[in-house]
């Protein structure tokens, strides 16, 4: 009996210290703090080192670039870069800079801040992961590669402080898009070079009272695995638009504590919802749940170099015994909508004229039109990474493989690193993919394939599709260069390499009190535009 | 005394040169590295990081680095977290881990010596079977389920407390203590009643309640020096597994303590912090034994000059 008393009155004496209080969320609206569930812990606030989403989250808050995304469209908005001119050929890109364009010390923010910047992201010793977003200026992939060491060569030049010249190999009537992705944002030279070289990874200069930024936003505190806090800056050019007076990011990585977070009112938007609530919430809270279409494709891999699936018929015949409608309404039951080509299609713009289909009987056909019975197709693997919706969808296709073809599929499921080096060196047999674009042009897609890229990973090498993409990049006009792009869209579902299941959905949570928050095809949203309001 | 703490030390360096060996070669024959990242890096880039990392020498001359780097105190810079040192993570995670082990032990201490002692006071009766239960059940209920458990009938349910933070909102450390104590609260009953059950056989116990002490004074005075040995010599351990293994509460509570670093660097292949936590929790544990033995030794005359 003591043992109960004591527990209850230990309990007591806990609970007397948490009364009733207001939420974070309330709290927020006379503070105009946003609470925002980014995922995992970011690795570093560097934009030319880091790759993640989470880090693309606060660095659209601490540095801006040349551009900024619209926060309804794709179409890029002037940032730091006031106007701009595009020369006749398409390849020539002259920037006017604002004049108060200030960073968060004071200093100007000139043109060779940005030529600084560039060269420092090219360098190849700082080991950056993204420099292929800057190939298109004439030389950086030279001077990216080694091949050649003197910047000077390299497309980018100041023109006096506010005045920066752009010269790129190709017309890339996407190149805008490119200058909004944080890759290509200035840095604070002073800063880096106080904290080490223009190549040294990880030194301290993105440290809260380290940081120098041009954004909206100053770094406040970032306590790891915690909260990272970002509060207005005052020297902005636009601060006097920017309504939020800070955005606390909260690393939360575990899906059903996020929503836990949500439903206690101490997140105003979370970066995913738990896979088995998403169609309780949408019956339930219509309002609050967003499911809005995403840049990505969920895809399959295939090793074309083993047999029998170096047999194109082989690789149809997978795909045509998947059904994609039952695989997004009754497995991955997340609004997705299922694919057709490789670029999830732009309403606006961008609509490939392939399709796949669901025909178990020319399946069926097309395998025994390529010699491959029972006997000759041992059970094959299929690779996948640690994760509830990719099990599922793992065992959805095994089931409609062993039903509509009569062949048997084991599973792999590995660990995320397992995953990723065994597609590396082309050691599976066909795996899940999945590709969020980087920016708004079927390039980001398109190129992944071209042979020998880094991210085809399945051996397919076709001369005429990579032909395709070189006349697509010298193509002046839009209309043009779609025009390729089509054809290489239908080389790939005919070949299929890469089997398309379906397009991704941004699935999350949103508290009502968010405004100007837009659903956009790249899932950005400048927080220039987003208040919060009852 | 101190030939105890000497012969302790002389056996701690060969366990942990072998738990660096064992981590070393573990780490580095597992399959994927840490630069395998969904957007495949260029073989350019590759070659730079490598260089940079020290990953591009052969292994044997990659594990010497690494020891005389050890030597001098310095783990090196995390995979992970590119612009963090090792110690550093390490300075971070773990006052908050150390500081949610020592709640928990002592949520667990107070609640289970009071229950052993209840339950062997009155040995075979309801008074015992009770008690007893509850703590078999504590053991066998893992974090993973009570945490969870916990959460939705004391945070969602009942709305009374906190379901996340360290920290942050008060009565948010209560959830994570009782998850974490409860089945060491459970095994210090056990050992409680255990410990105190022998005792109270003895002679000494006997002398002491015909001397007419009171029945508090005979229990917490000169019973219960004796009948916490085994409680105190578990201590040690316990407090080590603690702190090692408080991955799944923090998790559940998403609690910024090293635990998390510890899981999550096997994870990224982060081979620096895998290294460096392994150590550091190798050191922990030993010392942890350590002292739990020397508290031990004092407590109980005949363990001295063992």
């Amino acid at each position: 009996m003591k043992k109960i008393n004591i527990a209850s009155l230990l309990l007591v004496v806990f609970l007397s210290a948490c009364g009733e209080s207001e939420s974070k969320v309330d709290s927020a609206l006379t503070a105009q703090i946003l609470y925002f569930g980014n995922g995992t812990e970011p690795k570093d606030l560097d934009p030319h080192t880091v790759t993640g989403v989470p880090e693309s989250h606060i660095l659209m808050a601490l540095l801006e670039g040349l551009v900024m995304r619209h926060p309804e469209g794709l179409d890029p908005l002037p940032a730091v870069a006031e106007s701009w001119t595009i020369s006749e050929d398409g390849k020539t890109y002259i920037f006017t800079l604002r004049e108060n364009a200030i960073w968060s010390n004071g200093d100007q923010v000139t043109a060779s801040d940005f030529v600084w910047a560039w060269e420092r992201m090219l360098s190849p010793s700082l080991g950056s992961k993204y420099p292929d977003m800057l190939y298109d200026v004439v030389n950086a992939e030279e001077f990216n590669k080694g091949i050649i060491t003197d910047f000077s060569k390299v497309g980018v030049k100041s023109l006096g402080t506010k005045k920066l010249s752009v010269k790129l190999k190709n017309p890339a009537p996407y190149f805008l898009g490119l200058l909004a992705h944080y890759t290509t944002r200035p840095v604070h030279r002073p800063t880096i070079e106080k904290f080490g070289e223009i190549d040294t990874i990880g030194s301290k200069w993105t440290r809260p009272g380290n940081f120098v930024g041009n954004g909206p936003f100053i770094l406040e505190d970032w306590q790891l695995n915690k909260v990272l806090k970002v509060k207005k800056n005052k020297l902005y050019w636009d601060a006097d638009k920017v309504r939020l007076n800070g955005i606390h990011f909260f690393p939360v990585d575990n899906a059903t504590r996020e929503d836990l977070m949500f439903r206690n009112g101490q997140l105003h938007v979370t970066s995913t919802v738990p896979l088995e609530k998403i169609e309780v919430y949408s019956k339930q809270y219509p309002d609050l749940i967003h499911i809005d279409p995403y840049f990505g494709t969920y895809y399959l891999r295939v090793n074309v170099k083993k047999a029998p699936f170096d047999n194109k018929l082989v690789r149809k015949a997978l795909s045509l015994s998947i059904n994609r409608k039952e695989i997004v309404e009754k497995v991955a039951k997340g609004g997705q909508i299922p694919a057709f080509s490789f670029t999830p299609p732009d309403p606006n713009s961008y609509f490939p004229p392939t399709t796949l289909e669901f025909d178990p009987v020319l399946a069926q056909s097309l395998l025994k039109e390529a010699g491959v019975s029972q006997e000759k197709l041992p059970a094959f693997e299929y690779l996948y990474n640690t994760s509830e919706g990719h099990q599922k969808l793992a065992q959805a296709f095994q089931q409609m493989w062993k039903q509509n073809l009569n062949i048997d599929v084991e599973l792999a499921n590995t660990d995320w690193k397992v995953y990723l080096s065994r597609q590396n060196i082309g050691d599976y047999t066909i795996a899940r993919a999945g590709w969020i674009g980087d920016y708004p042009d079927p390039k980001t897609f398109l190129d992944m394939m071209v042979s020998d890229r880094g991210n085809n990973q399945t051996g397919w090498s076709n001369y005429e599709y990579d032909n395709l993409l070189i006349k697509a990049a010298q193509s002046t006009s839009q209309e043009e260069r779609f025009k390729h792009f089509y054809k290489a869209e239908q080389i790939l579902m005919d070949e299929l390499p890469i089997i398309p299941i379906y397009t991704y959905t941004r699935v999350y949570m949103l508290n009502q009190d968010v405004k100007g928050w837009s659903p956009n095809l790249l899932d950005s949203h400048p927080y220039q535009f987003v208040y919060l309001e009852r | 005394m101190i030939s105890l703490i000497l012969r302790r030390l002389g056996t701690a360096i060969p366990v942990l040169l072998a738990v660096i060996t064992l981590t070393f070669v573990m780490v580095h024959s597992a399959p994927g590295g840490p630069f395998d990242e969904e957007k495949a890096v260029s073989p350019e880039v590759l070659v730079k990081l490598n260089e940079r990392y020290n990953l591009n020498e052969p292994l044997v001359v990659q594990y010497f680095d690494y020891l005389g780097n050890v030597l001098q105190g310095d783990f090196g810079p995390s995979f992970r977290y590119p612009s963090r040192s090792v110690t550093e993570l390490i300075s971070i995670g773990l006052p908050i881990t150390f500081e949610l082990a020592l709640y928990a032990i002592l949520f667990a201490l107070m609640l289970g010596i009071i229950a052993g002692v209840i339950s062997s006071l009155r040995p075979n009766t309801a008074y015992d079977y009770v008690p007893m239960t509850i703590a078999m059940a504590g053991i066998c209920i893992p974090s993973i389920v009570l945490g969870p458990s916990l959460t939705l009938i004391f945070g969602i349910q009942l709305n009374w407390l906190p379901v996340t933070g360290w920290g942050d909102i008060p009565g948010d450390k209560v959830l994570p203590t009782i998850t974490l104590g409860t089945a060491y609260a459970a095994y210090c009953a056990r050992l409680t009643r255990g410990g105190m059950l022998e005792i109270l056989n003895q002679d000494f116990i006997r002398t002491a309640r015909a001397k007419g002490l009171s029945e508090f004074r005979v229990v917490v005075v000169h019973a219960l020096r004796g009948g916490l040995t085994p409680v105190i010599a578990f201590l040690g351990p316990a407090m080590a597994g603690l702190l090692a293994g408080s991955f799944v509460v923090e998790t559940i509570f998403g609690i910024p303590g090293l635990g998390r670093f510890y899981v999550e660097a096997a994870f990224n292949r982060d081979y620096t912090m895998i290294l460096g936590t392994s150590i550091f929790f190798s050191c922990l544990i030993i010392s942890f034994n350590l002292l739990s033995d020397l508290v031990a030794a004092s407590l109980n005359p005949k363990l001295r000059d063992q």
